[in-house]
């Protein structure tokens, strides 16, 4: 058997016994311990031991959606960073770019994911699709219509639908402050 | 014992490979000390573990056999399935259903003399540390990155600084298509799996929007029907990809969108192949890899020729390209990377007391650290709402939350990666 060992001089450093912590969870624990989160994001975990499953409320302090609070839930796998966190809207809101079963439409939740990435990068994604929703990749193909061709009549849906409205027959969650 | 004879070898039964083991080459190792000795470790005390018994571990099993192995353990989870007949040789029609560890290791001992053949129908997850101490090498034939993860950090986090034997080889293989690659890694010396992981290509994902209201490929309708449709029909019940019923449903679902948008090619395997990510295996690139990853385990454990340093690479797609590279170990890495501490303290040293020291440390330099152990949070800078719940810990003493010899994982925006503290008391 090849003698390994003897290539292992001069590192004492390394030859230390590694913990049991798995990279996954050492990758999550660097992430959110270096989180740097505007005022209008804020993390919420409803059991603060588990670091995998947390909500992000966003409150945009300007744009269309000013005044509504906007709860996010995260899902992180034991495979992150290679597999992206799962990322879901948890009301029912009125926006190009999220289905009213709240899947987002941002790049970087899926098709266009890297490791280099981190949860700070997926969170400001998510703030930025309430400052300009994008109606070139549409998920609710209505609200990307409208924004596109009524801009004003897209704006006072977005704001009845904040308070609970009805637009087309659906009903919309309330998500005012 | 001698090494050119057991009970069930017959003359010039390894003819050809001692020709490789009687005397030294100009290219083995210097520790190589030609004859029966090495003879009688690959054959009598080498214990070796292969991993995976699909496609490449079939291969795997049949060429360190027919090289002289003799004691091989074969851990694999999946049942066989038709599909897996084309090219995974040790199974046969009547096999289908059957755990795949148990019919290849059966299979292989009875077409090879003398070789013992030990399967575990399971998971690797279900193995400790005691388990995969008794092998002198690791072969894996996986198809999950997740499993490669999991095996690296196992073997990367086993190399005990007190004990040589505690350090074990692991040959990695790996197929897609046309594509390969073979490695060898030595856990803590050479770079681990961990420290290529941005190398890998990305799985192919199309783009939520263009799934949701511009489907142009039947993959676009599968996609659908999984990512959209099952969770709005189903809620939180998870998919199960080895469920028929389940693909079932998903493909007369994505038949229906494809035929709303005259689009061709839902087909159930199709289906079944999108939703678990299958790729299409060739045969002769698993025996390529396979030869591969075999040779250097031969390699390895007889120091006969000099091993893969460390990255073989076969591009099959337009001809045939290959390429080695000695991929180099990421300091930052997580597994196999970071730097590692040893300190000792005082027994009544509160957490707030262990944080100043470390700050103090002119030697890391480090600012705002984050402090966990495997199984809990000790103290984090933020977000704020997990620096409140873990604040009061600051006032606890270390002993109380870390035991003698324990581990502390550090993390800081000044460091690049991780800093782990072993702990002792004085």
């Amino acid at each position: 058997m090849l003698k390994i060992w003897s290539m292992k001089k001069n590192e004492d450093a390394a030859a230390k016994k590694k913990p049991k912590t798995s990279a996954a969870q050492i990758r999550v624990q660097k992430d959110l311990t270096e989180l740097d989160l505007p005022s209008t994001m804020q993390t919420h975990f409803p059991d603060p031991a588990d670091l995998l499953n947390f909500t992000l409320k966003i409150t945009p302090d300007e744009g269309m959606y000013k005044g509504g609070v906007f709860t996010f839930s995260f899902n992180i796998n034991p495979n992150y960073p290679h597999e992206p966190p799962k990322v879901k809207c948890v009301p029912k809101i009125y926006h190009p770019n999220v289905d009213l079963e709240g899947n987002v439409c941002l790049n970087i939740l899926r098709e266009d994911w890297k490791p280099v990435l981190n949860l700070n990068s997926v969170m400001v994604g998510l703030q930025y699709l309430f400052l300009e929703p994008n109606a070139d990749d549409p998920l609710n193909k209505e609200a990307a219509e409208e924004l596109k061709k009524n801009r004003d009549q897209f704006l006072y849906h977005v704001k009845s639908s904040m308070r609970g409205g009805y637009i087309k027959g659906e009903q919309y969650d309330s998500v005012a402050q | 014992m001698n090494g050119n004879s057991t009970s069930s070898d017959w003359d010039g039964r390894y003819f050809h490979v001692d020709q490789i083991l009687d005397k030294a080459g100009p290219r083995t190792d210097e520790s190589f000390v030609p004859g029966d000795q090495v003879k009688d470790f690959l054959r009598n005390n080498c214990k070796i573990l292969v991993i995976g018994a699909g496609g490449l571990g079939c291969e795997i099993l049949a060429n360190l056999a027919l090289s002289g192995f003799k004691d091989i353990h074969v851990i694999d989870m999946d049942t066989i399935d038709i599909s897996n007949l084309n090219r995974q040789f040790l199974f046969r029609q009547k096999d289908v259903g059957k755990p795949k560890a148990l019919v290849a290791a059966e299979f292989i001992m009875n077409r090879v003399p003398g070789v013992k053949v030990t399967p575990y129908y399971g998971k690797i997850q279900d193995k400790d540390e005691d388990y995969y101490m008794q092998f002198n090498l690791v072969v894996c034939g996986l198809d999950s990155v997740e499993a490669r993860r999991w095996i690296n950090a196992t073997l990367v986090n086993m190399v005990d600084p007190e004990n040589p034997e505690s350090l074990k080889p692991l040959i990695d293989g790996g197929t897609e298509g046309f594509k390969g690659q073979a490695r060898v890694i030595l856990p803590t010396v050479s770079s681990c799996y961990e420290c290529s992981l941005d190398m890998l290509n990305k799985p192919t994902a199309f783009p939520i929007c263009t799934i949701a209201n511009t489907p142009r490929l039947p993959e676009h309708c599968i996609e659908w029907a999984s990512v959209l449709e099952w969770p709005r029909v189903y809620g939180d019940k998870k998919l199960d990809t080895d469920d028929p019923e389940h693909i079932g449903w998903l493909y007369d679902v994505a038949s229906k969108r494809a035929k709303e948008f005259k689009i061709e090619g839902v087909t159930w395997s199709l289906t079944q192949g999108v939703v678990k990510n299958i790729i299409p295996a060739i045969a002769s690139t698993n025996a390529i890899i396979a030869a591969s990853c075999c040779n250097e385990a031969f390699k390895i454990a007889t120091s006969s020729a000099a091993y893969l340093n460390n990255y073989f690479m076969l591009i099959g797609t337009e001809g045939v390209y290959s390429y080695t590279f000695e991929h180099e170990r990421r300091k930052e890495c997580p597994v196999c990377g970071g730097e590692s501490l040893d300190i000792s303290i005082r027994k009544d040293w509160t957490v707030e007391r262990l944080i100043e020291m470390l700050v103090e440390k002119q030697d890391i330099q480090i600012k705002k650290p984050s402090l966990s152990t495997p199984t809990k949070q000790i103290y984090f800078q933020a977000p704020p709402q997990l620096e409140q719940a873990t604040r009061p810990n600051l006032e606890k003493k270390v002993s109380e939350l870390v035991e003698e010899g324990g581990e502390i994982t550090v993390t800081a925006s000044t460091l690049p990666f991780n800093l782990s503290l072993r702990i002792t008391y004085t």
